[in-house]
């Protein structure tokens, strides 16, 4: 039911891991739904983002479209990064079956949710970016086993 | 191609050789309708009246009170619509629990819409129905208690003597969907009072699109399929001899076997479950460690999600299943994991294994090792692990 290159990302995905002192972390999506994703930042003094990291719980679709959304706003600055658009990070992964679109518009929504981390640590607005709605602190729930 | 390792034997069986040996005359010599007059028919009514006999045999029944449906859905379907025109009338009351196959599920809220009252029954955290909480729930206009044998998710055995002995006592209709229990476990539906029971070949090495409804002789229970006088006129339809045959034959190799089968896989289910319950840490076992099918095993994995574990167990030729949203199709963990009181994010971490007569010890101990490797991969990747390694340190 994937594309030969979701299943590329999911298998072999890109920038997984955490960054030490990011200059934007965004944490997206909630346990309920099934799919946590967190993008980190290092954005460099030109605001290009120089590095970024992703960690995912999620299904197949939810690691390949964050893997795919850090490629694609990696090297660019915070305002080109903006643009990367849910759809963009599908037609990427030569698209997505209807059921796991909104796994992309979750991967949008992470580097938003980053890029704000970012504007707000560093005292600046970027126009066009909206406080992200989605958190997971509120769903956040400890079990042990 | 790697070499499959099939652990998914709820969802459906191999149809075994013998069975399939045993079918084939009946698609191209002995094709006959067995509606028919002529020696050709008679060899095919002869061949159906001999599975009809092994399958009841296998019940402590008699041959007539097995009636042939296309499948456990369509004999679940039956049982409860028919009961609900004959005993409810328009209204009337049924009591269920929440962890029954859609297929139960679906078809009372179908008969809710037209008038029928249910109570879905909580079950604690194993699984389990109370039988005295079905006592509580019994209404005057009570016509129906319908609980299942064994849950197809999390394996658990549900007291369905005790419960079928309650509904004797008060005269209500006893039905069970036993499409995960039937020719696995020695069921008597007299011992039980059972007065229907749904049953599926596919889940037991028979052919699919095969099953059958068991009806109490004195059951008031109309046909579903009109059109002919097949199954003492409760189920039109030219029957699937073919099919049929099969599941006779499934039925008796399974029962020639059954001592010995069950012992086996029950011994190779609890060292699949200690290995990993020992060896993954964060690791639950779904369902009752010891009341449960023989060949079922379900665990959740923490901080992890079902599909995607689902997916490398492919990768490695491992067939399993989950409750996790992504496999049901919604937005919702399985019904049954939620129903037994897990998170949802634990729900969404599941992963059912469910063992069959092929399986070796060494494909379970592969499959232990390999789980091993994709559980920790995937809590790497999870923001939900790294917050609690941050907050708790890691487990080894």
């Amino acid at each position: 039911m994937y594309s030969e290159k979701v299943m590329d990302h999911f298998q072999n995905p890109r920038n997984v891991g955490e960054l030490e002192n990011p200059s934007g972390v965004g944490t997206v999506g909630n346990a309920k739904c099934g799919d946590i994703m967190r993008i980190y930042l290092d954005v460099d003094e030109n605001q290009i983002i120089r590095d970024v990291k992703f960690k995912t719980f999620g299904c197949g679709a939810a690691v390949a479209t964050s893997s795919m959304a850090t490629e694609l706003v990696k090297g660019k600055s915070i305002y080109e990064a903006l643009q990367v658009t849910n759809k963009a990070v599908m037609d990427a992964l030569d698209g997505l079956p209807p059921v796991k679109v909104h796994c992309s518009l979750l991967a949008e929504e992470a580097i938003h949710a980053a890029l704000w981390d970012y504007a707000e640590k560093h005292g600046i607005q970027i126009p066009g970016l909206e406080k992200p709605v989605q958190d997971i602190s509120e769903h956040e729930e400890e079990e042990e086993y | 191609m790697k070499p499959i390792i099939y652990l998914d034997h709820a969802a459906t069986t191999a149809t075994r050789p013998e069975v399939v040996e045993a079918m084939l005359p009946f698609f191209t010599e002995k094709y006959g309708n067995a509606s028919s007059i002529y020696g050709l028919g008679a060899e095919s009514k002869k061949a159906m009246d001999q599975a009809r006999s092994t399958l009841a045999e296998a019940l402590g029944a008699r041959p007539e009170e097995i009636y042939f449906t296309a499948g456990g859905s369509e004999a679940d379907n039956w049982a409860l619509k028919a009961a609900a025109d004959a005993y409810g009338k328009g209204g009337g009351h049924i009591i269920t629990t929440k962890i029954e196959h859609h297929a139960i599920l679906h078809t009372c809220q179908y008969l809710e819409k037209h008038g029928v009252a249910v109570t879905y029954l909580d079950v604690d955290e194993q699984g389990l129905v109370s039988p005295e909480a079905v006592r509580k729930a019994i209404r005057p206009d009570t016509f129906l208690i319908s609980v299942m044998y064994a849950n197809n998710e999390i394996g658990t055995l549900e007291p369905v003597e005790e419960i079928g002995a309650i509904a004797k006592e008060k005269g209500i209709l006893f039905h069970t969907d036993a499409v995960q229990a039937f020719a696995h476990l020695d069921i008597s539906v007299d011992a039980c009072h059972i007065d229907m029971l749904s049953a599926s070949a596919h889940k037991f090495g028979g052919p699919k699109g095969i099953g059958f409804l068991y009806i109490r002789r004195g059951v008031k229970i109309r046909s579903f399929i009109h059109g002919g006088a097949q199954e003492r006129k409760r189920r039109a339809g030219t029957e699937n001899v073919p099919g049929i045959v099969g599941m006779g034959k499934a039925a008796e190799l399974a029962m020639a076997e059954r001592k010995e089968t069950v012992e086996r896989i029950t011994a190779l289910r609890d060292h699949l479950i200690d290995r990993v319950l020992r060896e993954i840490p964060y690791t639950r076992l779904n369902g009752d460690r010891k009341r449960r099918l023989p060949g079922n095993a379900n665990f959740s994995f923490q901080f992890i999600e079902g599909e995607s574990l689902l997916i490398l167990l492919d990768m490695e030729g491992i067939c399993g299943s989950s409750g996790s949203a992504c496999t049901t199709g919604s937005l919702d963990p399985s019904h049954v994991l939620m129903a037994i009181g897990l998170p949802h994010e634990i729900a969404h971490g599941s992963l059912r294994l469910t063992l069959g007569e092929d399986n070796t010890r060494e494909q379970v101990d592969f499959v232990v090792d390999r789980l091993k490797e994709m559980v920790a991969r995937l809590r790497d990747m999870s923001p939900l692990y790294e917050d609690y390694v941050k907050k708790n340190g890691r487990a080894h």
